[in-house]
C-alpha cells in the first residue's frame, strides 16, 4: 500500500461516455487510475441489479471507502464484490449495507484498518455461502467480537495494536464457512480468542488453521454427520446386515478443497469420509450406510478383473455395469436400500449432453446406471433399453458374475461408441455418483506401466531415529469456560524415577520404629478375616442355635416358626488397589515452621511408612510422583509399579525424591487413573498428596486449572477409581472441597505427616 | 390332590421338527433316560415338552425355578395346620409319584445346591429320598426328568455341576434356519410366507449382533408376538418395533441400526 508521498495521476477529469456512470463518477470523487479502469464495468452491472435508489447508496458507500486513505485497494474490492453480495444474499437488503459500512468504520477507528480490504474482498464468497442477510449480519459481529477482543492494549488505555487473527480470518472465511454453520464459526473464533488472546504468533497460526488445536476444534464444530460420532452404528449395522466386521477408517475431507476424495477399501479398511453432509433427503447417517452396502456387495459378489487389455472407456463401463450389478443384489437382500440409492443416484436429462460438442459416454453410462437402478427411468434410447433388458434377464434369479457383467458392459461400448467421445471436454453434470467407491479393487494389473523395466525404482527403507524414552501421552483438558475439552491438550511424559541409596529410607523406617509398632497393632485388625458368618438361612451350613431355640419355643407356643434357623460362611477377602500420587513441586522444597525438615523430607518419611503399612496389609499399590513445566511438558514419574515389590529398588527411587516445577493436577490425576483403572480390585484408591493447588506458569486463571482437576476427578469416579486428597496446605479448605468434594483431608501440621497418612490409609480403607 | 389327568395335555400344541429330534425324545423317553434341553430364549425348548408330553399322552408337570427355590420347594415340607403338622408333596414328588415328565425349567437359576436334590432321580436308582418325612419314594415307571437351560446369557457362577450335567442325555437347540422358521412363523400366525420371511430376515440382522451389544438375537418367539400383531391390523414396521427391538435392547445405536434394518427389509 502506498503511504510514502509521490505524485499520482488524478482521474477525477476522466470523461465517461455513459452519462449515468459520469454522474456516479462525479459523485465518487476518486482519484485513482485502477478504479477509473474498472469503473465503468462495475457501474453497468450495478446498473442491471440495483434500483435507483440501492445505486445512490452503493455510490455513496463507495466515495465513502474511497476516502478512507487506504489506497485503491478497499474500494476496488468494494465496487467490485458488493453488487454479487446483494445479489447472494436474501431477505429484507435494508439493513446490509449499514451493517457493513459499520463493520468498515469500526475497523477505520480501531488500529485494525489493514484487516478491511481482506474483508471486502471475501464478502462476496462469505455471502454466497451464507445467503441470507441475517447469516451474514451474524458473520460481521462474529468478526468484529473477533476484532475487539484480540487488539491488544497496553497499559489498558488505548487499542494500540491490532488483531493480529483478524486479516487471516477474513482470508479463510469463505473456507469456514464451507464447513461450519456460523454457530459452529462462533465457537471456533471464541476458543482461538480464548486460549490465544494474548499470544499473537500462535493467534495467527490458529486463524491461518495452521495449529493442530484450530484444525481439531474446526473437525469438532463441523456441521454434518461426523464419523466419530456414528461410528459404532455403523459398526453394527455392518454386523448386522452384512456380516462383515471389516474396520472402518475416516479419511478427511477438511483440508482438500480441490479434489474430492472418494471412498474405498484395501486390506486394512472400508475408507470412508469423516463427516457427510444430509443431501437429497438422505440423513448423513444413511448416506453412511449406502456406501458401506455399496463397498460390501464388491466384497461378496466382485471378482477382480484383468485391466491390462482394456481401454479405460471400457474400463469405466464395466465399472458402471458391475455397480449396478452388485446394487441390484443388495436391493434384492434389503428391498429398503432402493429408496436410499435413488435419492443419492443423480437423474441424468436424457439429451442434455450434446455428442457433437463433447463426450458423452460417463453421461451415457449414468443414464444407463440410472435406469438399470430406477424401474420408473423413462428413458427412451432404444439401446439403453436392450441392455437394460439384458441386464435383468442376465440377473434373472442369479447372481450372475463380475467377467458376464464386464462382456455386456463391452458390447454396449461398442454399440454404443461415437468419434466424440474422445474429445477433451468431458461432459459432468449428473454423472457423479458419491457413494459409490473408486473401484480400485477391481482391476489388476499384470504390468506395473508402460516402461521396459523398472530399475530405478527408489525402495525407501525408512530408519527412524531410536526411541529415547516412551513417546508422550497426550490428554485433552477441560476448559470451564466453554465447557468443552481443549483436544490433546497437555502432553504427559513418563518414566522412572532417578534411584538413590536405599539405605536412608531403611533409616527412615527406623527411627518411625516406635510408631511402626503402633501402626502394626492397628493393622492387624484390619487384615482380612476370611470367613463370614451369613445368619438366617433356610437352608445353610449348620444349624444357629439361637435362631433354632427361638423357633422351637414358638413351635410349642403354638405361633409361626421362623423358619430361618441356619447360618452359613462366606470368604471374605480384601481387594483394594492403591495408587500414591506424590506432587512433586517446586514448594515442596520450603522449611517447615518449627522442624529443620522440608516438606519433602517430611513426604518422604510419610511415604515410606504407608507404603510399609500397605505391605503388611497385602494391597497392590503403587507410588508415582509428578510435576509440570508447562502443558507441553508434564513429567509422571514412577516410583513403584503394582507388581515391584518394595524392595532396594523401591526404596532407592524413593530416596532420591526431588521436587521443582509446577502442579498440572488433573492431567497427573487422568494418567495415574489410566493405570488404576487397569486394575482389576473391588476397590481402586487414588491417594493424592500435595502441597498447594494446581497451577502452572503457562495458566494466568486459577479457576481453570482448579476446574479441570476437578473434572479429572469426576472422571476417574466415573471408571469406579476414588480419589482422595491430603492437603499440606493450611489454606487449602477454600479450593479443595471444590475440586475433590468430601474426598480431602487437610493437614494444619505438616511435621505429623507421617504419623497422619498411615493412620489415614488405614481408616480409608477399613 | 394328585389328580393325573390335570397334568395332561389336552390339544396338539404346534411344533416343527427341525431334525430327528422327536424320535430321539421318545427313544430316550422309553429307555428312562432324563433329558436336558439347552438353546437361547425362545427357541422352542418348551414348546418341544409340551408337545412330547401330549405326544406321549403322559402328564406333564413344569417348575419355573429361581434363585429363591430351595429343595423342600420341590420335594415338599411340612405344612402347619389345626392338629399339628401335614406333608405337602413338592412338584418334583407329586410327578415321580403320578409318572409325570417333571420340567425344571431354567434350572440354573435354582442355586446349585438345590439341584442336586434330583441326582438319585437321575441315575439307576430311580428313587427320591424325602429324608424329612422317612419316605423313599420309587419313582413311577412313566416318570422322567426333564430340565432346560441357557448356556448363553448367565454369568459365569450360574452353571451346572459336572456332577448333574452328567446325568443327562442332551438336546441342543438353535434358531432354526430361515425357512424353517418362515414357516414356523406362517404356520403359528397365519401371516403370509413372504411377510414371515421378511419378519424372520429382520430377527436374523439381530442374531448377527449377539455379543456386540446384544446378549441374546431376536427369538422366534418375539417374531411370533410380531405377526400376531400384523395380523391385528398394526403396520409391519411399527409391530416389528414393538415386538422386536424395543424389547431386546436400551442401547440407542443398536436401536437405529435395527430400526434400519426393518426400513430397509420393508421397502
Amino acid at each position: 500500500m502506498a503511504t510514502g508521498i509521490h505524485s499520482v495521476t488524478d482521474t477525477r477529469s476522466q470523461e465517461f461516455a455513459h452519462p449515468q456512470v459520469q454522474a456516479a463518477w462525479k459523485t465518487l470523487d476518486c482519484g485513482f487510475a485502477p478504479v477509473a479502469a474498472v469503473f465503468e464495468e462495475c457501474l453497468y452491472e450495478a446498473l442491471t441489479r440495483f434500483n435507483q435508489q440501492q445505486l445512490a447508496a452503493y455510490i455513496d458507500a463507495a466515495r465513502v471507502i474511497g476516502k478512507l486513505g487506504r489506497g485503491p485497494e478497499p474500494l476496488l474490492a468494494f465496487l467490485e464484490e458488493w453488487p454479487t453480495v446483494v445479489a447472494s444474499a436474501s431477505g429484507d437488503q435494508e439493513p446490509l449495507l449499514p451493517q457493513v459500512m459499520g463493520a468498515i468504520r469500526a475497523m477505520q477507528k480501531s488500529p485494525n484498518s489493514k484487516a478491511i480490504t481482506p474483508f471486502l474482498q471475501t464478502l462476496a464468497a462469505v455471502a454466497r455461502r451464507l445467503q441470507s442477510v441475517d447469516q451474514i449480519g451474524i458473520y460481521i459481529d462474529i468478526a468484529l467480537d473477533l476484532m475487539v477482543r484480540t487488539s491488544v492494549s497496553i497499559h489498558g488505555h488505548h487499542t494500540t495494536f491490532p488483531s493480529p487473527g483478524l486479516p487471516h480470518f477474513f482470508d479463510l472465511a469463505p473456507r469456514l464457512l464451507g464447513l461450519l454453520s456460523t454457530a459452529g464459526l462462533k465457537s471456533w473464533t471464541d476458543y482461538g480468542i480464548r486460549n490465544y488472546a494474548h499470544h499473537p504468533e500462535r493467534q495467527e497460526e490458529y486463524f491461518r488453521l495452521d495449529s493442530a488445536d484450530s484444525r481439531a476444534v474446526l473437525q469438532r464444530e463441523r456441521h454434518g454427520t461426523l464419523f466419530a460420532d456414528v461410528e459404532r452404528q455403523l459398526d453394527l449395522y455392518l454386523r448386522a446386515l452384512w456380516q462383515d466386521s471389516q474396520q472402518l477408517v475416516p479419511y478427511s475431507t477438511a483440508f482438500d478443497s480441490q479434489i474430492k476424495s472418494v471412498p474405498y477399501y484395501d486390506a486394512l479398511g472400508l475408507r470412508v469420509p469423516d463427516v457427510l453432509d444430509d443431501d437429497r433427503g438422505v440423513s448423513g447417517l444413511d448416506r453412511y450406510r449406502a456406501v458401506l452396502a455399496h463397498m460390501v456387495g464388491h466384497r461378496r459378489w466382485s471378482k477382480p478383473q484383468i485391466a491390462d487389455n482394456w481401454s479405460p472407456f471400457q474400463r469405466m463401463a464395466v465399472e458402471f455395469f458391475e455397480d449396478c450389478r452388485i446394487e441390484t443384489l443388495l436391493i434384492r437382500e434389503f428391498p429398503g436400500l432402493r429408496r436410499i440409492f435413488l435419492a443419492l443416484h443423480p437423474k441424468p436429462v436424457e439429451g442434455a449432453c450434446d455428442p457433437v460438442a463433447s463426450s458423452c459416454l460417463r453421461h451415457r453410462l449414468a443414464m444407463l446406471s440410472r435406469a438399470l437402478l430406477d424401474p420408473d427411468h423413462a428413458y427412451v434410447d432404444v439401446t439403453l433399453n436392450a441392455f437394460v433388458a439384458r441386464f435383468h434377464a442376465a440377473l434373472g434369479d442369479g447372481e450372475s458374475s463380475t467377467n458376464e457383467i464386464a462382456q455386456m458392459a463391452l458390447s454396449y461400448v461398442t454399440q454404443t461408441r461415437r468419434q466424440s467421445d474422445q474429445l477433451a471436454k468431458v461432459f459432468f453434470d449428473d454423472t457423479v455418483i458419491d457413494y459409490r467407491d473408486d473401484n480400485r479393487q477391481l482391476w489388476r494389473f499384470i504390468e506395473q506401466g508402460d516402461e521396459e523395466d523398472a530399475f530405478d525404482e527408489e525402495r525407501k527403507l525408512d530408519r527412524s531415529d531410536e526411541i529415547v524414552g516412551l513417546p508422550p501421552r497426550h490428554y485433552p483438558e477441560w476448559d470451564y469456560q466453554s465447557v468443552t475439552f481443549r483436544p490433546d491438550w497437555v502432553s504427559v511424559y513418563e518414566g522412572l524415577h532417578p534411584s538413590g541409596n536405599a539405605a536412608v529410607i531403611d533409616q527412615l523406617l527406623e527411627k518411625h520404629a516406635a510408631l511402626a509398632k503402633q501402626l502394626k497393632r492397628l493393622l492387624e485388625l484390619l487384615k482380612p478375616q476370611d470367613k463370614v458368618r451369613i445368619r438366617y438361612q433356610e437352608e445353610g451350613s449348620e444349624l444357629d442355635l439361637d435362631i433354632a431355640l427361638r423357633s422351637l419355643i414358638d413351635y410349642k407356643s403354638g405361633s409361626t416358626p421362623d423358619p430361618r434357623i441356619n447360618m452359613s460362611h462366606r470368604t471374605d477377602g480384601r481387594d483394594i488397589t492403591v495408587m500414591l500420587l506424590l506432587d512433586l513441586s517446586e514448594s515442596l522444597n520450603s522449611t517447615v515452621a518449627g522442624s529443620q525438615q522440608t516438606l519433602l523430607q517430611l513426604s518422604q518419611e510419610a511415604v515410606s511408612l504407608v507404603a510399609w503399612a500397605m505391605e503388611c496389609l497385602g494391597d497392590p499399590y503403587a507410588i508415582a510422583g509428578f510435576h509440570s513445566n508447562t502443558r507441553h511438558d508434564v513429567r509422571f514419574h514412577h516410583i513403584k509399579g503394582f507388581s515391584e515389590e518394595f524392595d532396594d529398588s523401591v526404596k532407592a527411587r524413593l530416596a532420591a525424591l526431588e521436587a521443582g516445577f509446577s502442579t498440572r493436577m488433573g492431567a497427573a490425576l487422568r494418567h495415574a487413573g489410566h493405570y488404576l483403572s487397569h486394575r482389576k480390585a473391588d476397590k481402586k484408591i487414588l491417594l493424592l498428596l500435595t502441597d498447594g493447588e494446581p497451577a502452572d506458569i503457562d495458566v494466568d486463571d486459577g479457576q481453570h486449572l482448579r476446574a479441570d482437576a476437578r473434572k479429572a476427578v469426576e472422571e476417574l469416579a466415573a471408571t469406579g477409581v476414588t480419589t482422595f486428597c491430603l492437603s499440606l496446605d493450611p489454606k487449602a479448605d477454600e479450593y479443595v472441597s471444590e475440586i475433590f468434594g468430601r474426598h480431602w483431608r487437610v493437614l494444619d501440621k505438616p511435621e505429623h505427616l507421617p504419623q497422619v497418612l498411615p493412620m489415614l490409609y488405614a481408616s480409608l480403607t477399613a | 390332590m394328585s389328580n393325573k389327568d390335570q397334568y395332561l395335555i389336552k390339544t396338539e400344541p404346534f411344533y416343527q421338527a427341525q431334525g430327528n429330534e422327536v424320535t430321539l425324545y421318545e427313544a430316550a423317553y422309553h429307555a428312562k433316560l432324563p433329558v436336558m434341553v439347552k438353546g437361547p430364549t425362545g427357541c422352542g425348548k418348551s414348546r418341544f415338552i409340551e408337545y412330547m408330553a401330549w405326544k406321549l399322552q403322559k402328564p406333564l408337570i413344569t417348575v419355573a425355578c429361581n434363585e429363591d427355590m430351595t429343595a423342600s420347594d420341590l420335594v415338599g415340607r411340612y405344612l402347619l395346620d389345626a392338629n399339628g403338622t401335614r406333608w405337602l408333596d413338592g412338584p418334583l414328588t407329586t410327578a415321580a409319584r403320578i409318572g409325570a415328565i417333571c420340567y425344571l425349567d431354567e434350572i440354573v437359576e435354582a442355586r446349585q445346591d438345590t439341584t442336586v436334590v434330583i441326582h438319585p432321580l437321575t441315575d439307576h436308582r430311580r428313587v427320591l429320598p424325602l429324608d424329612k418325612k422317612g419316605e423313599l419314594i420309587e419313582a413311577h415307571p412313566d416318570f422322567q426328568l426333564v430340565i432346560s437351560y441357557n448356556p448363553g446369557y448367565q454369568s459365569l457362577m450360574k452353571d451346572l455341576k459336572q456332577s448333574t450335567k452328567q446325568r443327562f442325555t442332551a438336546f441342543d437347540f438353535d434358531y432354526p434356519t430361515a425357512e424353517l422358521e418362515a414357516q414356523i412363523i406362517t404356520q403359528e400366525t397365519g401371516t403370509d410366507a413372504a411377510l414371515a420371511a421378511r419378519l424372520v430376515k429382520i430377527a436374523q440382522t439381530a442374531r448377527n449382533l449377539k455379543g456386540h451389544g446384544l446378549d441374546e438375537g431376536i427369538s422366534t418367539r418375539l417374531i411370533v408376538y410380531a405377526a400376531t400383531l400384523i395380523r391385528r391390523g398394526v403396520a409391519a414396521p411399527d409391530a416389528c418395533r414393538m415386538a422386536m427391538v424395543r424389547p431386546i435392547t436400551d442401547d440407542a445405536d443398536i436401536r437405529s441400526t435395527l430400526d434400519h434394518a426393518i426400513d430397509a427389509v420393508f421397502a
